[in-house]
C-alpha cells in the first residue's frame, strides 16, 4: 500500500519513467484512487512542460556581434575585451 | 573522436575539428547554433542580463581558447554548458549579497517532500498569457529557487541533460541531482499554481 508521503518521494523517478515495473504499477494505483496526487503529478508534468516549451532567450545583434569580434581578436592573438573579473580556471577541466 | 550527434539531428563533430585546427568560421557556426542556449542557461543561473551576457562571451572564449583539451569524450555542447555553469556561479558567488552561493552549501536536500498547494490547472495553462507575460512568470518562479535548486532544473529540465551529466557538471551525485530536482519541481509548481489554476477551483490544505 502505497501512502502520499512515499508517492511524492518516487515523483521524480516516476515522471522520468524510471521507474521500476512493479513500482510504477503501484504508484499508478495510487494516482488512481488519490485525487490529491493526481493533481500533483498532472500540475508537477505541466510545470515540467511549460518551461521546456520556452523559447530561448533572444540575442541582440549587438552582442552577438560583440562576441564575434571578440572571438576574432581572440583568432587573431588580439587580446580580448574580457571583462576585467574574469578570472576562472574551473571551466578547463 | 566519435561522431556526435546531438540537438535534433545536429552533427556537431566535423564542425569542432574545423574549429580546433583554427578555423574561426566553423566555430562560428558552432556559435550560432549555441549561443540562445548558453544565454537563456546564463539569464536563469545569475538572474542578470548583464552577467548573463559576460557570461556568454567568456564562455565563447574560453571554449574557443581551450578547445585543444576538447577530449570529445562528452558532447561539445555539454563541454560549453559545463563552462557557462562555472562562469554563471562564479558571477553569483562575486555578488556581495550571494556570498553564501555555493555548490557544497548545505541545503534542505528535500528528505521530506510535500506539496502544500492543491488545486487544478487549465489543461494548457500557458495559452492564458502573452510570450512576454509567461517568459515574466517563468522566470520569476525560477529566480525564487536556491542556486543549486536552479542550476539543477535548469540544467534537466529546460536544457534537457541528463541526470548524469548534470552531476557530472554540477559535481554532484546523481541521487542528489534527482532529489534536488523534484525538490526544485515541486517549489515551481507551487509557484506557479496561483498563474494556472483553472477559475473557480478552490485550493485546500493537504498533507
Amino acid at each position: 500500500m502505497i501512502t502520499c508521503k512515499r508517492f511524492l518521494e518516487e515523483l521524480g523517478a516516476f515522471l522520468d519513467e524510471q521507474t521500476a515495473p512493479e513500482l510504477r504499477k503501484e504508484l499508478e494505483n495510487h494516482l488512481s484512487e488519490c485525487p490529491n496526487c493526481w493533481v500533483v503529478t498532472d500540475t508537477t508534468k505541466k510545470t515540467i512542460k511549460v518551461y521546456k516549451g520556452m523559447d530561448p532567450y533572444p540575442i541582440s545583434g549587438e552582442l552577438h556581434n560583440k562576441l564575434l569580434l571578440a572571438l576574432t581578436r581572440v583568432s587573431r592573438r588580439e587580446k580580448p575585451e574580457v571583462p576585467t573579473d574574469s578570472v576562472s580556471t574551473e571551466a578547463e577541466a | 573522436m566519435a561522431s556526435i550527434t546531438s540537438q535534433a539531428g545536429f552533427n556537431e563533430t566535423p564542425l569542432v575539428t574545423k574549429a580546433r585546427q583554427g578555423d574561426l568560421a566553423a566555430f562560428t557556426q558552432l556559435v550560432e547554433k549555441y549561443e540562445g542556449k548558453i544565454f537563456r542557461l546564463a539569464r536563469h543561473i545569475t538572474n542578470s542580463q548583464e552577467d548573463a551576457e559576460d557570461v556568454l562571451q567568456e564562455t565563447f572564449l574560453k571554449a574557443y581558447e581551450h578547445l585543444g583539451e576538447f577530449q570529445g569524450n562528452s558532447k561539445f555542447y555539454t563541454w560549453i554548458v559545463r563552462i557557462a555553469v562555472n562562469e554563471s556561479l562564479m558571477k553569483l558567488r562575486k555578488r556581495k549579497s550571494d556570498r553564501s552561493v555555493s555548490l557544497d552549501e548545505q541545503i534542505d536536500t528535500g528528505e521530506d517532500v510535500i506539496a502544500r498547494e492543491i488545486a487544478v490547472w487549465e489543461d494548457n495553462p500557458e495559452d492564458q498569457y502573452s510570450q512576454s507575460e509567461l517568459r515574466e512568470i517563468l522566470d520569476e518562479a525560477v529566480k525564487s529557487l536556491p542556486p543549486i535548486f536552479r542550476s539543477v532544473f535548469v540544467l534537466r529540465d529546460i536544457e534537457e541533460l541528463s541526470s548524469e551529466e548534470t552531476a557530472e557538471i554540477l559535481n554532484l551525485t546523481v541521487p542528489a541531482v534527482k532529489s534536488r530536482l523534484l525538490r526544485a519541481r515541486l517549489k515551481l509548481r507551487e509557484k506557479l499554481t496561483r498563474y494556472f489554476k483553472r477559475k473557480g477551483d478552490d485550493i485546500f490544505d493537504y498533507l
